[in-house]
């Protein structure tokens, strides 16, 4: 039975490990780079930027790290285009979720300190 | 052995790249994700399904934060503990954040060793993995007995909009309760690598598909997913 399952193993298509074994040390360095992200936008807040430089390197630091780890961990960098943009592309329609509700919710403050004065 | 051809069809004459891989792809009348085991192109279609979950709690902590009249609360000083007399704003969350992200690290070498065959390197790994899983929801479940003490409820809190209780129950609540399914699913993956099932080809007791090391990838698939979540909370939530 070993024997058969190392022979099943061989014929199994070799295509779908293909790509998916890669050297430890690519793991290491995206870790190391993980934290070093990690520890840059902890220090955005440590030492209080404000304004759009803290906006901008909140979200920048934000997505690499998001890149590396969809990109090498869950290695959708060496998968077919055509899962890749599969599952990649959906996710950008929520930017438009995101511009209507910035729209309506600039509105609900509007209408808020209009009608109970609170600010 | 006709059954190992179920789950690996694709050939392995060459397939077109780029553009034209995807138009022959998706066109081919066939299976459309080539190359992947379809156990691994649903786990990516869930975790798509999954972030549109997400994107909605962090949209709509977004709308009400933006729309409200009273001032939000300060995350980084509400966050901040006293380590040895040092006052540190937003530090256990910046632990968390390693946590999560060096389980990350583990998880990934854990796949690599999985295809390798070292059974017990992969277990190894698989069960640090689950520790720092373990970890996080511990330190998760430390930081919400603090906030519910000082009084931050789900439709208030001293400090400021009541919506901040409400948003940050739902949002790390959910995040947390991944991580918890995520932590009992690589106990079970551990234990199944442990007993050789991925090598022997057992079928799993749910599903009775042939055992296979591709389940370690796909509960990997998930694991990121979670520490990718944690990358948009940390930074939406807590650092904004």
């Amino acid at each position: 039975m070993a024997q058969a399952t190392a022979q099943v193993e061989s014929v199994s298509d070799p295509l779908d490990h293909e790509g998916q074994e890669h050297p430890i040390k690519l793991y290491l360095v995206v870790w190391g780079w993980l934290f070093v992200l990690s520890t840059f936008s902890y220090l955005v807040d440590y030492f209080q930027f404000e304004g759009y430089l803290r906006w901008s390197l909140i979200l920048v630091f934000m997505m690499l790290k998001a890149g590396l780890i969809v990109a090498v961990f869950m290695h959708m960098a060496w998968e077919r285009l055509a899962l890749s943009y599969a599952i990649l592309l959906p996710p950008l329609l929520v930017l438009v979720f995101v511009g209507i509700m910035v729209l309506e919710s600039d509105y609900t403050l509007w209408l808020r300190t209009i009608f109970f004065g609170t600010s | 052995m006709t059954h190992v051809a179920m789950t690996n069809t694709s050939d392995s004459a060459a397939l077109p790249q780029g553009l034209d891989g995807i138009v022959s792809d998706w066109s081919s009348d066939q299976r459309a994700f080539k190359n992947v085991p379809w156990g691994k192109a649903m786990m990516w279609i869930f975790l798509l399904s999954d972030t549109f979950i997400f994107s909605i709690f962090l949209l709509s902590y977004m709308t009400v934060r933006s729309s409200t009249t009273v001032p939000w609360p300060n995350s980084s000083e509400v966050f901040a503990l006293e380590i040895g007399g040092v006052h540190l704003p937003l530090i256990l969350i910046a632990i968390m954040t390693f946590v999560l992200i060096s389980s990350s690290g583990t998880m990934a070498m854990a796949v690599r060793s999985g295809y390798q065959r070292h059974r017990k390197t992969t277990t190894i790994l698989l069960l640090v993995t689950a520790l720092l899983g373990a970890a996080f929801v511990g330190m998760q479940a430390f930081e919400w007995t603090k906030l519910i003490t000082e009084g931050v409820r789900p439709w208030g809190n001293p400090w400021g909009a009541p919506q901040f209780g409400s948003t940050f129950f739902m949002i790390t609540g959910f995040h947390g309760t991944h991580v918890t399914i995520g932590v009992i699913f690589l106990i079970i993956v551990a234990r199944k690598v442990w007993r050789g099932d991925y090598d022997r080809g057992t079928a799993g007791f749910f599903t009775s598909r042939k055992g296979n090391y591709e389940s370690v990838e796909i509960m990997g698939l998930y694991w990121h997913f979670v520490d990718l979540v944690w990358v948009f909370i940390f930074a939406l939530f807590y650092l904004w």
